[in-house]
């Protein structure tokens, strides 16, 4: 054929907004720090504000905990352990996270529609993702609290006592789920804070637990920056302490909990190679890609952020995701029809936006596609870098964003070694129609989560958590659990 | 007894165990032991870094092949262990001995060895099972997670025992299909070395355990910082050195286990959460579908 | 558009299809919320492109009239309301359905190659094929011999519809997969890619008969595959997702599907068809309740 035929989407038929109704929503001008059941101001009575990344309006004013406050919050916590939480009967504790599970399905839609005005993610993935399984991950995690003899069998588990979380602004709620349902189930108690750009549901949350009769300081809920952390790990009366964030805090995290024999649990960054090998179910391929990168803006730190596609289908899939992508529609977090919506902050645009002007000075080519982003707020169209090698930095560095960077392979064995070439090892993908190479490729993996002709999928009963720099230990599922208990000698730190 | 002997005795050497073999240190350094059965001095090598730094290459290189074998195969790789130290148990009750351990504890200790190798090359085939899981995700999806070997494990192995402690912290890393890098125990280093000849006969690849002697003080520093080592087990290591170590691992994110004041004799000391301490979970999903 | 020889793909080498990732596809789609003016055109859109369809033993010519009269005039209350696409009928109804919908530019489709299991001798699905056409149908609704491509005798297959394209002349020919008793989603996308092949002007997802007709990750993997025949011969094929599709909502996300996946050169009842015989009044419900505000009742709409 003399020209090529090529689909046209433009102009198509376009959907008119379908915005996501908020009068159900109550929110309050300000929140306290949620200690001993109660919200509290901060000690010094300093606040900061949290934005609407869409609108760059300010929601809500926050108090921003120091030192003094995470004091109080710890010392809430030891006594709610001491006097209550561990001296309850393990079916009585799950009762209560039980409930929980089952306060946040109730108030789902609210918290989907807080979920997305605060961190700028779109509608359909709060309301369809991180809430559901924030609920389901409770849910899971009560049934354990009076099981947990059968978990682990023969060792008699424990409790450990009062642990310290922190949790990044990706999935705000999902993540306070995945930190507390856990830790509540096997007996512990909490001081939690929450990433300073999306504390509100975490919030909503915390008003959640007292409605359900919580026992004041089994759950305490600290607001802040990184010092606010940096006080928490610091202090000298956890028992445990988990983050999810980025490498380089997890690395100061360790180093901070070095030799104090307190255990913990990290998940941190990765940047996760997706491979489709020629064989491959091509359309489902492009989807699984698309999800991978474009799921949550790419603030994922499972995204699969490098595509390895083998030479000999390169350019259709190449072809066909260019035409997917192009569908995808950029815009308003609280509009249903949402693909991509607005990127955390302001800070992290300009990161991201830094990362493509590097790609493009490393002499790679950049492509963005969908629809045209608003001209308010922060967003970034999907973003694919081609012609780039192992050697760039766009290959080697988590973009954290919609940023998908594409290389080619020849053989198997190259894209396993180009895959785990990197210090991190938190997720990968592998697309094939061949049984006996998915195995392989996924056995050959050096990542925590693999998925096989899937991306990006979550679970309660699913273990989560990295190899080498992307973290160490699990949360999710039967090895989540033991992140929380005392197992004896050598099983837990 | 004659004051004139049939023969003269031949001395062993005490040299290091890397990728299969046994060279001296390239520093050329040594430290003399004076045995206490008065059969005189040993020299016993004095490990570099530049020593530990070849053993981690070797152990690295021996970290596809030996993770692939199967579970089978080392179980009965580690069971042959167990039989050429029963082989050997005279000689290695005299060493220790030689060490100050006393007669019967020295028999006692070996016979231990012994059987701590058995109990973990029955392990071999079964602590996958024991750590894995089915998950019953709500998707679609077929799901699991298994444990995984970290990679490569550096061990400074416990003073005390000096064979036991050494079997009781290196093996079930092995078994797990990790390689190591050991740092013997510096009072009672020499059994340690023996325990290469008895590994060396007993179809263990090279380079998936290598023995080093040597002053941990010199050389901690170096394992926990070296950015191709996975792991440490750190064994009876000073709070101050302990602590230093765990900071340094933080760079590349080593998995650090502290084992102090553990009674390696008693039955307690092992299990496979001794296994799982150098492994990893992987999961993974699959769709479900026609 | 060259009218090259009909060559049979290797249906080895047809791209596989993951069921479950599908299926995740089409919740996307099902997902998308369409409001207010997009809705409108939605659903208008949706009317123009039905094949309004009797095929039943009790047809008669009296209730084929009365379904060209419904054809004609889907709710006179309404301004502005396209027809629908064709009258879809037996053979034996061709000429009165011709006759019936006169000069109104609706279209005569008829079923045949003994529709619907086509177990029948190629001779007689050929004689089935030309009265139909003679007696005034613009298109052919065959039906594949499904127990040949099951059976791997995709020659037959292939063959037949070689020649019943030939038997249609001038009219279009659409070919049903029967897609309900072909057992994946990997033998629709090779029967898909087959059927094009052969010369298929759409592809048609059932008959109706067997269930499931028509469902959306079936006609998914038909769309990607007449993407994949249109990106590589430039000949772009119809489709005629058929049976099942009795609500509007349900219609608006195949048009969803549609919009996105092989764009606007398809959003036209010329490529594309819905196979239906109740989803036009329930279309029509819905652009009332669009344009009063208020839900409606069934007792409303004239019904045949």
């Amino acid at each position: 054929m003399a020209t090529k035929s090529t689909l046209a989407f433009e102009p198509g038929w376009q959907y008119d907004p379908a915005p996501e109704s908020t009068d159900h929503v109550s929110l309050r001008d300000s929140y306290g720090l949620f200690i001993d059941g109660e919200f509290t101001p901060a000690a010094s009575g300093k606040t900061f504000e949290t934005i609407n990344p869409a609108t760059q309006a300010p929601i809500a004013s926050i108090a921003q905990a120091g030192s003094e406050d995470v004091d109080r919050a710890v010392a809430a916590a030891r006594k709610a352990y001491d006097t209550v939480w561990s001296k309850m009967k393990p079916a009585e504790r799950g009762k209560y996270v039980f409930r929980i599970a089952r306060a946040i399905a109730e108030r789902a839609r609210e918290f989907a529609v807080v979920e997305s005005m605060d961190g700028g993610k779109p509608i359909r993935e709060s309301r369809d993702i991180d809430i559901p399984l924030a609920s389901a991950h409770f849910f899971y995690y009560a049934g354990w609290a009076d099981k947990l003899n059968y978990a682990f069998p023969g060792v008699n588990p424990k409790s450990l006592g009062v642990a310290g979380q922190v949790i990044p602004w990706n999935f705000p709620l999902l993540m306070a789920a995945w930190k507390l349902a856990p830790a509540l189930a096997a007996g512990n108690t909490v001081v939690l804070k929450p990433a300073e750009t999306t504390p509100l549901t975490a919030l909503k949350l915390a008003e959640l637990v007292a409605d359900v009769g919580l026992p004041p300081g089994v759950v305490n809920i600290v607001t802040g920056a990184g010092d606010t952390g940096a006080a928490l790990v610091r202090h000298p009366d956890l028992d445990k302490f988990a983050f999810t964030g980025s490498t380089a805090v997890g690395r100061d995290i360790m180093r901070t909990l070095a030799g104090t024999g307190t255990p913990y649990t990290l998940e941190l960054g990765g940047k996760a190679a997706n491979i489709v090998l020629e064989d491959a179910a091509l359309d489902q391929a492009v989807e699984g890609i698309v999800n991978g990168i474009f799921f949550n803006q790419g603030h994922v730190c499972c995204a699969g952020s490098r595509l390895l596609v083998s030479e000999a289908i390169a350019e259709p899939l190449l072809d066909r995701l260019r035409t997917r992508i192009d569908t995808l529609i950029v815009g308003d977090p609280l509009d249903k029809n949402t693909d991509v919506g607005a990127i955390n902050s302001e800070a992290q645009l300009a990161r991201i936006n830094e990362y493509i002007d590097i790609g493009r000075a490393e002499g790679a080519e950049i492509w963005q596609g969908g629809s045209d982003a608003p001209q308010s707020g922060y967003y970034c169209r999907p973003t694919l870098i081609t012609g780039v090698a192992q050697s760039n930095r766009v290959v080697q560095e988590e973009i954290f964003g919609p940023v998908l960077t594409v290389q080619t392979f020849r053989t198997f064995d190259e894209a396993r070694e180009k895959a785990n070439n990197t210090p991190y090892g938190l997720s990968g993908g592998v697309w094939t129609d061949k049984g006996s190479r998915i195995f392989k490729m996924t056995g050959a993996l050096r990542a925590g989560v693999v998925w096989a002709n899937t991306f990006n999928k979550f679970d309660p009963t699913s273990p989560f958590g990295g190899y080498k720099e992307s973290g160490m230990g699990r949360e999710g599922g039967l090895h989540g659990l033991g992140a929380y208990l005392d197992l004896g000698m050598g099983a837990g730190a | 007894m004659s004051g004139e002997r049939a023969r003269l005795d031949v001395a062993k050497t005490y040299k290091l165990y890397i990728g299969g073999k046994f060279p001296r240190t390239e520093s050329g350094r040594y430290e003399s032991f004076e045995r206490s059965d008065g059969a005189g001095a040993v020299n016993v090598c004095r490990a570099s870094r530049k020593d530990f730094r070849n053993a981690v290459v070797a152990a690295r290189g021996a970290v596809a092949g030996w993770s692939a074998a199967s579970a089978y195969l080392r179980g009965q790789i580690i069971y042959r262990i167990a039989e050429m130290l029963e082989g050997r148990a005279a000689q290695f009750a005299a060493e220790l001995h030689a060490e100050g351990v006393a007669e019967a504890a020295a028999m006692a200790q070996v016979e231990a060895s012994v059987d701590r190798l058995i109990y973990y090359a029955g392990w071999s085939d079964k602590y996958t099972q024991v750590l894995s899981s089915v998950n019953p995700v709500a998707s679609a999806h077929f799901n699991f997670s298994l444990p995984e070997p970290t990679g490569v494990v550096a061990a400074v192995l416990p003073q005390q025992p000096g064979l036991l402690g050494l079997v009781s912290v290196v093996v079930p890393a092995i078994v797990g299909g990790n390689t190591v890098v050991a740092l013997a125990s510096e009072s009672h280093p020499l059994s340690a070395v023996s325990f290469a000849e008895v590994l060396h006969a007993s179809d263990v690849p090279g380079g998936v355990i290598n023995l080093l002697t040597g002053q941990r003080d010199e050389l901690l520093s170096h394992m926990a910082g070296h950015m191709d080592v996975n792991a440490l087990a750190l064994c009876d290591v000073t709070a101050d050195a302990g602590n230093a170590a765990e900071k340094a691992a933080a760079e590349n994110f080593k998995r650090v286990r502290r084992f102090d004041n553990v009674d390696w004799s008693a039955d307690a000391s092992a299990s496979p959460w001794h296994i799982e301490a150098f492994q990893e979970i992987k999961t993974t999903w699959h769709p479900v579908a026609n | 558009m060259s009218a090259a020889e009909p060559r049979q793909p290797d249906l080895a080498r047809v791209t596989p299809v993951d069921t479950v990732g599908v299926e995740e596809r089409v919740a996307r789609f099902r997902s998308r919320s369409i409001k207010t003016a997009s809705k409108v055109a939605g659903l208008k859109l949706a009317l123009s492109m039905i094949d309004l369809t009797t095929l039943e033993g009790a047809d008669t010519p009296g209730k084929v009239r009365q379904l060209c009269a419904k054809a004609q005039h889907l709710h006179e209350r309404m301004p502005d309301l396209p027809t629908v696409a064709a009258v879809c009928v037996y053979p034996t109804m061709v000429s009165v359905a011709r006759d019936a919908l006169g000069d109104s530019g609706i279209e005569v489709a008829s079923v045949a190659t003994a529709f619907p299991s086509g177990q029948a001798p190629l001779s007689v699905k050929l004689d089935d094929t030309r009265m139909a056409v003679e007696a005034g149908a613009a298109e052919i609704d065959m039906v594949i011999a499904r127990g040949a491509f099951l059976a791997g005798d995709y020659d037959t297959v292939f063959d037949e519809i070689v020649a019943v394209k030939t038997a249609c002349g001038d009219a279009h020919l659409k070919v049903i997969l029967e897609t309900g008793e072909l057992g994946s989603l990997d033998r629709v996308r090779q029967a898909s890619m087959l059927a094009m092949a052969a010369g298929a002007d759409f592809i048609k997802t059932s008959t109706g008969k067997i269930k499931p007709a028509a469902t959306m990750p079936v006609t998914l993997t038909m769309l990607h595959a007449i993407r994949d025949h249109f990106l590589e011969t430039g000949v772009q094929v119809g489709m005629k997702p058929a049976g099942g599709i009795s609500v509007a909502k349900m219609a608006l996300h195949y048009l969803v599907m549609l919009n996105e996946t092989l764009g606007a050169k398809w959003m036209t009842p010329r490529w594309f068809r819905f196979g239906a015989s109740s989803l036009a009044n329930d279309v029509l419900m819905q652009l009332e309740k669009q344009a009063t505000g208020r839900y409606q009742s069934p007792d409303y709409f004239s019904k045949d």
